[in-house]
């Protein structure tokens, strides 16, 4: 019975990863368009001035140009009508040095600041999910 | 459970809520896994290719659990401890005591098994959540019965054995609409009667052979987890049949200090003795 149960779940799992994700725009319309966006940036600006672990990356930024190239790059990411006009996510975090925990912890703010954005759980994870490619680029750099 | 457990259980609380500041916070939530029966970090009876702490490339951890096992006949605790050096190696210890039912009890003169199992992995390649590919790891469990008597008596070879595996993890963000899919495939070689409870090796098979093991789970949340595991069986003992054991398992992760599973296992068949199901609760504690 428990086996039937398992391999009946696990055949339900293989279907919904076979199953092909929605297209990215709809990511966008579904989280509510450019306001959350600018939500979620806004959010997570403040979550990083709240940690003085992260805050020490930012110190130097200019936080106009943060926001803004920050607003493209997630609108981008979720398949919105915007063009990214910024630098590469390498020259970005090139000679930041960022280590693995304090990386994990920004995804940590990020995560907070599209939760207080209203953002539901799955579509939390598919923005992360577009974005942790990434990783590499901004990871011991 | 019994009352040294409560008692133990109570204690761990407390500490661990006393000292919350003192965990080990380089990991993302959850991607310490749980703990493992034979004291690897894992889901409950697989090991995983994860580690058992919340360790990053630039520290260490360390971590306790509990788990107890309540079968028609019979009951299983498992108590033990992990340190992860830089999310790359982990070392484990476990006990396991196996109680027996009055009626074996008096067969036997003897009322329970108890194992010690120490344990070494090593992360091989990739990060659960990030790399394109999974994360592999390799391990070994070396385990040392206590007494050799039941197991020479049902016919085992041995009163000690290595087992070795290979464990692939991974975590695929928003795969089963828009929640996260966690899986893991674990193949494991192994002479061990009921993990080695009933001894290593018998009359029927007293080679290495090579077991396949899975747990594929959900996040429903970033501190639920909803998953099932499956652990295939050798059969080297004709006088006791052993099952492949699967398990249902929901698991609550609150914060990086503390994780609580619950679930509902099917053993098969267990030292001649058929149906045991019952009741899987675990708890982990990380300490820093």
């Amino acid at each position: 019975m428990l086996i039937k149960t398992s391999l009946f779940t696990l055949c339900f799992f293989l279907v919904a990863c076979a199953t092909p994700s929605k297209a990215p725009e709809s990511l966008y319309k579904e989280i509510g368009g450019q306001a959350t966006i600018e939500a979620i940036t806004n959010n997570f600006i403040k979550e990083v001035s709240f940690n003085e672990t992260i805050y020490r990356y930012f110190e130097k930024s200019n936080i106009k140009r943060f926001r803004e190239k920050f607003n493209e790059h997630l609108c981008v990411s979720t398949g919105g009508p915007c063009t990214y006009t910024g630098d590469t996510m390498l020259k970005v975090h090139q000679g930041q040095k960022i280590n693995e925990t304090d990386f994990n912890t920004t995804v940590d703010l990020l995560v907070s600041a599209m939760a207080k954005a209203g953002l539901t759980y799955p579509q939390q994870n598919r923005v992360l999910k577009v974005l942790a490619p990434m990783r590499d680029d901004m990871l011991y750099k | 459970m019994n009352k040294v457990m409560i008692n133990v259980l109570g204690v761990s609380f407390g500490l661990l809520f006393a000292l919350p500041v003192l965990a080990s916070d380089g990991k993302l939530l959850a991607t310490a896994g749980l703990s493992q029966l034979e004291g690897s970090g894992g889901g409950g009876l697989v090991p995983w290719a994860t580690l058992a702490g919340y360790d990053s490339q630039d520290d260490i951890a360390a971590s306790a659990f509990m788990t107890d096992v309540n079968v028609t006949d019979y009951r299983l605790t498992s108590i033990g401890a992990a340190a992860c050096f830089y999310d790359r190696v982990e070392l484990s210890y476990a006990q396991q005591t196996f109680d027996l039912p009055v009626g074996l009890v008096k067969a036997l003169g003897t009322g329970e098994i108890k194992q010690d199992v120490i344990g070494v992995k090593v992360r091989l390649y990739g990060d659960a959540v990030y790399s394109a590919y999974p994360q592999v790891s390799v391990g070994l469990q070396h385990k040392q019965l206590d007494s050799d008597f039941i197991a020479s008596y049902l016919g085992a070879k041995n009163d000690s054995g290595t087992d070795f595996y290979v464990a692939a993890t991974k975590v695929h963000l928003a795969a089963v609409a828009g929640y996260n899919l966690v899986w893991n495939l674990t193949a494991r070689a192994t002479k061990a009667n009921e993990m080695g409870l009933l001894g290593y090796g018998g009359p029927d098979n007293n080679d290495y052979q090579v077991m396949l093991e899975g747990s594929v789970g959900v996040l429903l949340s970033p501190k639920w987890v909803v998953g099932m595991e499956y652990r295939q069986k050798p059969n080297n003992l004709s006088s006791v049949e052993e099952d492949d054991w699967t398990d249902v398992f929901v698991s609550y992760l609150p914060n990086k200090n503390f994780n609580i599973t619950a679930a509902y296992a099917d053993l098969g068949t267990v030292a001649t003795k058929k149906d045991q199901k019952g009741i899987y609760l675990s708890m982990t504690g990380y300490l820093w």
